[in-house]
Formats: structure tokens, C-alpha cells, sequence
């Protein structure tokens, strides 16, 4: 009983605490909704990059089928706007995990570097085509339909929602880590052709771990794109100079392959660069590469894995079996 | 689809587009035989290969507007970008050369958005060219025009990939370049000061890229952006002709030039880039099947 009271009262805390930010500061709730949004970007960019050791730099392509794929539907359906974004997210997401399932057979049978430049090429290629395809809207990009209520409520709204897909992400990817599905994934990450002369069908799990990454980010894509209003094919949807390169960096920062360390990793990011950004006036992305370089090289393993390394205990590890951090990554 | 039509009635016209492309796909084979280079020597992939070629497009701009002939643009942007290489190099590049994959893929992923944004910041996003004041050949009765920058580049582009060549194969550092790619212990077992090789493989990477951003400059345009599209062609020009297979290169970089070229007149130039792109995964998909073919039992 005092055990789980100990671990629960944490959750319980942030629980109330985002709760009760956005009623308390209804000014920032922009900020706080996209805070959400750069968790989910870490926590699905680790389900491949960190706890399968697969470096994607192109998952930001789903985020942006999800929010094409919505607005469109939003747009041609006809509905109204609740049914309208309901059912515009539900097959942005269908479409992004469709999406990931049919590329995933091509490009997870490649490795390492190239299946890093592949992505990389995935999702430029999708900002290209997306600007150069008139049904949906080219280089103009595409208007999200207004919402119906003033302004104070749609921010508040797009919170919630937000709120919720980066809670529900969390316990899922909890429940995926806990189970025969994490160890399978971190075993590819170890050793691949190890675990595949286990008998483990490695090209199953690594597409339907690309698939779960799709889902949460389709579904993301389809909500952002109705909060921000306006999708530009380069700068919001496929916006992989932004979000493709923070979500990697938000994960490292905080500590690749662990569950709280992508959580911590974007909070972190995400409130540094809304107090300081604003200061580097337009040396924000020079600085955004120095930092990539500086924690790749110098801090690898992340906040997490330094505290595990540091304070082994903490984690429940006895020292002895303390191994951790840079040494795991294949 | 609609210029389909012109290139079946005028023949001459893909011949035109054939020539374009060829010289073209030489400055993609110099670009990529660098990144072959630090490949195969140092076992990294240099995601900011393409940044180099921009800063190099850079110098030559920056002599251009002072007033110096371009052509002079073409070493001393192999210089100043030897140089350029050696403070990566010693700044960042040593430190990732014998790391795992995801450090040095995600450092020079790094580096290219550095350079990239630093450029932005300091040159502006305008796009520019370097005007070389060359004419225009006329042949076969003026059905086909080839302007002489172009020929001066694809020569160039020859011209400094046989100094390369010639380089790694006759002269003691050479020969200790292509030692340590072999075997880097055993190399340096034998004496070979395998960080100085490195150094210097990285800073003629560098100074390739120097050179080819000079000819693309003076040939087409540059802007602080075009670094991942040069990147990009090639990783795919390396992936298809295979690491320290020059003669491949070439050939894998004239045939991208040239697809390219008829890319761009039959969808569209604004779709070049894109062509550019799914190319890339269309060839990496390509090879995974292949290799897939001798794995029949799981899938």
C-alpha cells in the first residue's frame, strides 16, 4: 500500500498540474497543447529509433498523411465539425498506419545507414510531391474548416485532445514495452540476426512497431492541422527541418530507448525554446544544429541513461547489473 | 505529360536533354566520389556532403562579386574548403570517426543543418549564380545549344577526380589513405598515423566538395538549401555503383544527371526535387528486395 501510494502520488501530481494549467493560464494553452504534441513526436520517434535501434529521420511523413489526409476529408465530406474532425482523424490515422504497413515492407529490410538516408528521403520526397500535387492545394497548402465557438474554447479543445492522444500514447507504449512485443524490439536493437536465428520474425515486429509509431503520429497529424489552421506542405505538414529533427533530438536529449526519457526530453525542449528561442532572433535553427552535435557527441546516452548510469539505484538496477546507456545502442 | 508530345516529334530535342544531363551527372559523380572517399576510408556517411558543395558555391560567389574571375573560384574554393574540412575534422569529425552508426549519421546530421542555417543567416536565402560571361555552342545547325560553362564544368569535374585518382594511388599519403581503409589496426601497426589520414581523407572530401560547389555555382544556381539534394544523390550514386568502384560512379552519376534532366522536362522542373527524392527510396527499396531474394525462409 505505502509503495504504491509513493509511485502513484507523482502521476497523481502532474495529472493535477495538467490539468489545471490551461484553466489557470489560458494565454499559453497553444504552447502547452503543442508541449503535448512534441511529447508524442519523442515518444513514437523512440518506439523505432530508440527501442529498436532503427534511426528514422522520415516519421514526420506520417504526421503528415495523417493531417492531409483529415483535412481533405474535412474538407470534401461534408459533415459538420466534430463529425467532420472525428472522422477526418480517424482515416488520417488509417492512412498513416496503411501507409507505414505498405512502406515498411520495402524499407525495414534495409539497415543502418541506409535505412536512415531512406527515410530521410521519405519524407522530403513526401514535401515535394505534397507541393507539387493540386488536389491538395500544392505550394498554397490547404485552410482547416473554422471552428464553430470563439477562440479561447478551440484552444482549449485542441488541449484536451492533445492531452489525451499523448496520455493514451504513453500507457500504450508502457503496455507494448512490458510485454513480449518490447523485448522482441530491444532484441532487434541488440542483435538483429541473433534474434531472427531465435526464430523471431524481426520483419513483422519492426513494421508493426513502424505502424504503431504511424498511428499515434496520423492521428497527431490530423489534430495539429486543425489547431494551427493552415498546412503548408514544407513548413507544418511533412516539416522535417522542425519537427522531423527535434522529434530525434527531444528523444536523445531526454534518453533514447527508455519511457520517461523522450517525455522529459521534449518538456524540456520544448519549454527552453519557447522562454529563450525568441531572444537567438532567427539563430534559432544555427543553434538547433549546434545542439544536435554537441548532445550526439558528447552526451549520447541522454538524461536518463546518465542518471541510470549515475544512480543506478533509482531504477531498481543492483550495480552490478547497471549496464546501460551508449553501450546498448547497435 | 504534354512535353511527352514534344519529345517524339522533335528527336533532337532528347538529344539536347541527353547532353544537359551528362554534364550535369558529372558534377554528381565528383560530389559522390567524395562521399565514396570518407566512406569507405573513415566508415562514415557524411550527411553534410551536400553543405560542403554549397559552401564552395559560396567562396566562388563571394570572388565573383568582388570582381575575380569565377575561374580562379574553382581552387581557392578546393583551398579554402580544405580547410574548412580540417577544422570539421578536428572540431567534430574525430570524434565520431570510430563511434557507432547513430553518432556519426546524427553528428553530421547536425553539421549539415549547422552549416546550413549559419549560411542562411550569413549569405540570405536569396538563390544566386556566378555569371561566367561564356557563350554558347551551336551544333548540328543550332538544333542543339550547349553552353561552354557547362563543357568547363564536366571537364572540370574530370579534371579533378583524376588529380584524386592519381593522388591515392602514386603518393605515400595515398597509399596510406587507401591502407587505412583497408585495415585501419593494421595500418596503423605499420606506422600509419591513422588520425592524420583521416584528417587529411575528410579535408579532401571537403575540398572535392569545394571544387564541384565552385562549378556549380558558375554553372547553375546556389542557395543556402540545395546541400540535401546533393547529399542525397550521392548516398544513391554510391549505393548503386558500390564503395571504391570509380568507374561505376561515374557512370551511376551521368546516368542520375541524365534522368534527372528528363525528369525535370517531363514532369515539370518543380518536380525535379521530388523525382530526386522518391528516386531514392525507389533504388534503396529496390535493393532490399533484391537481397531479400536469398532469405526465403523468414519474413
Amino acid at each position: 500500500m505505502q509503495e504504491s501510494v509513493r509511485r502513484l502520488l507523482p502521476l497523481a501530481a502532474i495529472a493535477v498540474v495538467v490539468i489545471a494549467a490551461p484553466l489557470l493560464f489560458p494565454d499559453y494553452r497553444t504552447q502547452m497543447a503543442l508541449l503535448w504534441v512534441m511529447v508524442i513526436f519523442a515518444l513514437t520517434w523512440d518506439v523505432v529509433g530508440g527501442q529498436m535501434g532503427y534511426n528514422s529521420f522520415g516519421n514526420v511523413f506520417f504526421f503528415g498523411v495523417g493531417m492531409y489526409a483529415c483535412a481533405v476529408v474535412q474538407r470534401d465530406a461534408g459533415l459538420d465539425y466534430y463529425t467532420g474532425l472525428a472522422v477526418g482523424v480517424a482515416i488520417g490515422t488509417a492512412l498513416a498506419v496503411l501507409a507505414a504497413a505498405a512502406i515498411g515492407a520495402g524499407l525495414l529490410g534495409l539497415r543502418g545507414h541506409y535505412f536512415a538516408i531512406g527515410t530521410l528521403g521519405l519524407g522530403i520526397a513526401a514535401a515535394e510531391i505534397a507541393a507539387s500535387w493540386d488536389y491538395i492545394g500544392a505550394g498554397a497548402g490547404l485552410v482547416t474548416p473554422v471552428f464553430p465557438g470563439d477562440i479561447q474554447d478551440r484552444t482549449l479543445f485542441y488541449y484536451w485532445l492533445c492531452l489525451i492522444v499523448a496520455v493514451i500514447t504513453f500507457f500504450t507504449l508502457r503496455w507494448l514495452y512490458a510485454g513480449r512485443f518490447g523485448l522482441a524490439i530491444n532484441a532487434i536493437r541488440d542483435d538483429e540476426d541473433k534474434a531472427e536465428a531465435m526464430g523471431l520474425r524481426t520483419t513483422r515486429y519492426k513494421t508493426v512497431a513502424w505502424c504503431v509509431s504511424a498511428f499515434f503520429l496520423g492521428m497527431t497529424g490530423g489534430l495539429v492541422g486543425n489547431m494551427v489552421g493552415f498546412i503548408d506542405p514544407r513548413d507544418v505538414a511533412f516539416a522535417g527541418a522542425t519537427f522531423g529533427v527535434w522529434m530525434v533530438l527531444m528523444a536523445i536529449l531526454g534518453g533514447k530507448g527508455t519511457l520517461w526519457g523522450p517525455v522529459i526530453g521534449a518538456a524540456i525542449f520544448h519549454i527552453t525554446q519557447e522562454l529563450f528561442w525568441t531572444w537567438l532572433l532567427g539563430w534559432q535553427r544555427v543553434a538547433l544544429g549546434l545542439l544536435i552535435v554537441l548532445i550526439v557527441v558528447f552526451f549520447p546516452q541522454g538524461i536518463l541513461g546518465w542518471l541510470r548510469e549515475r544512480r543506478p539505484e533509482l531504477f531498481g538496477h543492483r550495480v552490478d547489473a547497471a549496464r546501460s546507456g551508449p553501450g546498448r545502442s547497435g | 505529360m504534354s512535353n511527352l508530345q514534344i519529345l517524339i516529334q522533335a528527336p533532337i530535342f532528347s538529344v539536347q536533354l541527353l547532353i544537359d544531363g551528362l554534364l550535369v551527372g558529372a558534377i554528381f559523380a565528383l560530389v559522390a566520389y567524395g562521399m565514396a572517399l570518407v566512406w569507405g576510408v573513415m566508415n562514415i556517411i557524411n550527411v553534410a556532403q551536400g553543405e560542403l558543395v554549397m559552401l564552395g558555391g559560396y567562396v566562388t560567389l563571394i570572388l565573383y562579386q568582388a570582381g575575380v574571375s569565377p575561374f580562379l573560384g574553382i581552387p581557392t574554393a578546393a583551398i579554402v574548403l580544405y580547410l574548412i574540412g580540417l577544422l570539421l575534422y578536428y572540431l567534430v569529425i574525430w570524434r565520431i570517426v570510430e563511434r557507432d552508426l547513430f553518432v556519426s549519421l546524427l553528428a553530421t546530421f547536425g553539421l549539415s543543418i549547422l552549416i546550413q542555417q549559419l549560411a542562411n543567416q550569413v549569405f540570405g536565402a536569396n538563390v544566386e549564380t556566378a555569371r561566367s560571361d561564356l557563350g554558347t555552342l551551336l551544333l548540328f545547325g543550332g538544333s542543339i545549344t550547349v553552353s561552354e560553362i557547362k563543357l568547363v564544368a564536366f571537364v572540370g569535374a574530370f579534371i579533378v577526380a583524376g588529380i584524386m585518382v592519381v593522388f591515392l594511388k602514386y603518393s605515400r599519403l595515398g597509399q596510406a589513405i587507401r591502407a587505412t581503409a583497408q585495415d585501419a589496426r593494421a595500418a596503423r601497426i605499420l606506422g600509419v598515423d591513422t588520425q592524420r589520414v583521416y584528417a587529411t581523407t575528410f579535408a579532401l572530401n571537403a575540398a572535392i566538395c569545394g571544387a564541384a560547389g565552385a562549378l556549380v555555382a558558375m554553372t547553375w544556381i546556389i542557395h543556402p538549401y540545395l546541400g540535401l539534394a546533393y547529399t542525397v544523390r550521392s548516398f544513391m550514386i554510391v549505393v548503386v555503383a558500390g564503395l571504391g568502384n570509380l568507374a561505376g560512379v561515374i557512370v551511376a552519376g551521368l546516368g542520375l544527371g541524365v534522368a534527372e534532366t528528363f525528369a525535370g522536362f517531363l514532369l515539370g522542373a518543380e518536380a525535379q526535387a521530388a523525382f530526386v527524392f522518391s528516386l531514392l527510396v525507389i533504388i534503396l527499396v529496390f535493393r532490399s528486395l533484391l537481397l531479400h531474394r536469398q532469405r526465403k525462409v523468414l519474413r
